[in-house]
């Protein structure tokens, strides 16, 4: 075992030296990317000018979603990376394929003592035989943040949106977690930048720096799942496609549930309505459907969303608070919905 | 110099590394140390676990292909997860040629071992328990390959799942042989699956001993060619704990096999005693549900060559006990509803025909009588499974 490590931190050392930790990278190391192997430390990318990882590097542009995954409250910070002269394309399907050396970057965070704070780092990268996960934790110092590929639990204390005090065991997830959730038909795939979730700031960024291409298609946007303007119904729907349908699709790690929840989905059955569980286990709460329409509280959907117990939550990683508003909206959602 | 550090560094990663055997112990950071060593493993390596108990704060996973996880046995080894904060399993598997051997899972908050998609895996010797027995927040299931193709379970131990102790769903080529599964709700489950053989195993104190499901509404339905034989299918009597709203909530304490909406099934061979409501039931889904691909009934259900025990002596369902009565103190060993076609019983033992004549009617419009067989007495064998070489040498 020993040798073994030993054997495994050689192998990755060589990555540090292309990056000093103290000096600034000049820029984004595109061979680090595209390279084998799992860097060790966030800086070997130079994905940011400045040791504490705020300051994205030139190429790296943040973003924005329309309606964001919930990670128990906490702040996130997304950013695209495309290679020079390379552009990713979005066709009729509105999914945008970015070429190999593209890098997907996520930080969170949260305000803690005042001061924002960042947790960890997860990054996707592009390489040529696929995309690869990995998550990077911050130290104390905020100066670094170093792979953790087993994941790793970490105690903090913040105020949520309502301002109530939290003290939680933020998980950050491991290797295979990253891949749980990022998984289409077993391939490691990204989630969020899909043409009909990104707002138009952040498409109109993207244009305009050329680093994205259009080739079919229209993309109607997914609305915000917190803009009450909306209507109920696609609120819900943006919910569930956003926080649920990574797994809960036809191809995703929930596949074998038949409880689907993309955005497009069209079978009321397969959208948990008058659907009996199938392996929930005690996950069911002793109640018959995933959702039955006009009960919210009839309904293992909300049961799900409102437990912390393991073997019960759902989502299954990432989560140990409730999301209070999005419980809300989907209890509001299903209590619209005609008795049958 | 960067660029021949890199081209080294990659080299270094890239190289088929000789298979090579990665040891773990328990004690502190086990959850760390396991799981970077699940990750970090490369195709033909074994996971060697230490004996000991290893106490776990989250989920395990592995992800690689062709990885051997062995411990020291299943009494020597153990994964606890009475501590676990986060995840729907203990050990989730969802890489190809897995071999799983020698240790112990005990009181995962979901369920036991889960492999998803995870073709030609090998379970043997494991043991999966939730050390308080028999209750309803203990995991759904214990060992629980689901979406895979080969599939072969053998040696193990499952107690205490909510669910079902060995399940297997929406799987094809599929052996369970030579467990033990002992205060489930249901001992064994196959589920919308495709050819199995579920055969000598030790089935026991279940609420259900051995079910052959079908259910609606999923990717993979029509289950057919299971073949279930010589098996001990004795005692099981333990009142129902799952949570309500799961299908297994509503199988009657006393069941020894269920055969439900499937297709082509054999119960041959097998030692079935003192089971209170039925050794053997044939019945349709009686739920409602929305699906035009979905076929509810039972069809083509052969049962012979039996050693039948006590049966039906403590019906658990509605009417039971007046039927029982009315049969002279006890249910025949074998119950149909009616439902579907098909059926050959080739044992010399009588066969309650509850009389349904469509799939949801209530129990109260039954017309009990017993059945009258229609048909042939043979049935074809159902081909025997054959898995990979690869995977038999595994058990070696």
């Amino acid at each position: 075992m020993r040798t073994f490590l030993a054997a495994t931190a050689l192998c990755v050392a060589g990555f540090a030296v292309s990056a000093a930790p103290t000096a600034p990278v000049a820029l984004v190391d595109d061979a680090v990317i595209t390279a084998k192997g799992m860097p060790k430390k966030l800086s070997d990318f130079g994905f940011f000018k400045d040791q504490a990882g705020w300051q994205p590097n030139k190429g790296v542009e943040l973003y924005q979603l329309n309606s964001p995954l919930f990670t128990d409250y906490a702040e996130k910070y997304r950013y695209i990376y495309i290679p020079t002269g390379k552009k990713a394309v979005a066709g009729g399907d509105g999914v945008v394929q970015f070429p190999v050396g593209s890098a997907l970057i996520k930080s969170f965070g949260y305000e803690i003592d005042g001061q924002d704070r960042l947790l960890e780092t997860r990054v996707l990268l592009h390489r040529a035989d696929g995309w690869i996960a990995l998550p990077y934790v911050w130290n104390a110092e905020q100066t670094e943040a170093t792979l953790k590929v087993a994941g790793k639990r970490i105690p903090v204390s913040f105020a949520d949106p309502s301002g109530n005090k939290r003290d939680i065991s933020y998980a950050a997830p491991n290797k295979n977690q990253c891949k749980e959730c990022h998984s289409l038909s077993g391939a490691v795939v990204p989630i969020g930048p899909k043409m009909r979730n990104l707002p138009h700031d952040t498409l109109d960024m993207l244009f305009s720096n050329a680093m994205l291409e259009k080739t079919a298609g229209n993309h109607p946007p997914i609305p915000d799942y917190a803009d009450d303007g909306m209507p109920l119904e696609s609120r819900a729907r943006a919910y569930l496609d956003i926080n649920c349908a990574h797994c809960h699709n036809r191809q995703g790690s929930a596949s074998n549930s038949g409880l689907f929840l993309t955005y497009e989905e069209e079978s009321p059955v397969h959208i948990g309505v008058g659907k009996r569980p199938v392996a929930a286990g005690r996950g069911s709460g002793g109640f018959e459907f995933a959702i039955a329409p006009g009960e919210p509280d009839q309904s293992i959907m909300m049961h799900r969303l409102k437990s912390l117990e393991p073997g019960v939550a759902m989502p299954e990683v990432g989560r140990s608070l409730v999301h209070e508003e999005g419980a809300a909206l989907l209890s509001e959602w299903i209590a619209a919905m005609e008795k049958e | 110099m960067i660029r021949t550090l890199l081209a080294a560094t990659a080299l270094c990663c890239t190289m088929p590394a000789l298979a090579k055997t990665i040891t773990v112990e328990a004690g502190a950071d086990a959850q760390e140390r396991l799981q970077e060593a699940l990750i970090l493993a490369e195709p033909g390596d074994v996971v060697e676990l230490g004996a000991g108990t290893f106490e776990l704060t989250d989920g395990l996973s592995l992800d690689v292909d062709k990885v051997t996880v062995r411990g020291a046995g299943m009494d020597k080894s153990i994964l606890s997860f009475a501590g676990q904060l986060g995840a729907g399993e203990g050990l989730l598997v969802t890489s190809d040629d897995v071999v799983l051997r020698d240790f112990a899972v005990e009181d995962s908050k979901g369920d036991g071992i889960k492999s998803k998609g995870a073709d030609r895996i090998v379970y043997h010797a494991i043991r999966v328990e939730w050390t308080g027995g028999p209750k309803a927040s203990n995991g759904a299931y214990g060992i629980y390959p689901v979406e895979a193709s080969d599939i072969l379970v053998q040696d193990s131990i499952v107690r205490g799942a909510s669910d079902a102790g060995i399940y297997v769903g929406q799987s094809k080529n599929i052996i369970v042989r030579r467990n033990t599964a002992i205060e489930n709700v249901a001992g064994i489950e196959i589920e919308n699956s495709f050819d199995a053989e579920v055969t000598e195993n030790l089935v026991t104190e279940n609420t259900g001993g051995i079910l052959v499901f079908d259910l609606p509404n999923l990717p993979q339905m029509g289950g057919h060619n299971v073949l279930v034989a010589r098996n001990a299918i004795i005692n099981n009597n333990t009142d129902n704990f799952a949570p309500e709203g799961n299908i297994v909530a509503s199988v009657p304490a006393g069941t020894g096999v269920m055969v439900m909406a499937n297709r082509n099934v054999q119960v041959v061979e097998n030692a079935m005693i003192n089971n209170g409501t039925s050794n053997v039931m044939v019945v349709a889904y009686t739920q409602s549900f929305d699906d035009p691909n979905y076929d509810p009934t039972p069809r083509d259900v052969y049962i012979a060559d039996n050693v039948y025990g006590r049966a039906g002596f403590a019906p658990d369902f509605d009417g039971g006990q007046q039927l029982a009565a009315a049969f002279g103190g006890a249910l025949p060993a074998i119950i149909y509803d009616g439902l579907g076609k098909g059926l050959v019983v080739n044992d010399a033992v009588p066969v309650l025909n509850l009389g349904l004549t469509k799939v949801g009617q209530a129990p109260t419009e039954a017309k009990p009588s017993l059945h009258k067989q229609e048909g042939a007495d043979e049935a074809v064998a159902l081909s025997p499974i054959v898995l990979p070489a690869s995977m038999e040498a595994a058990l070696k």
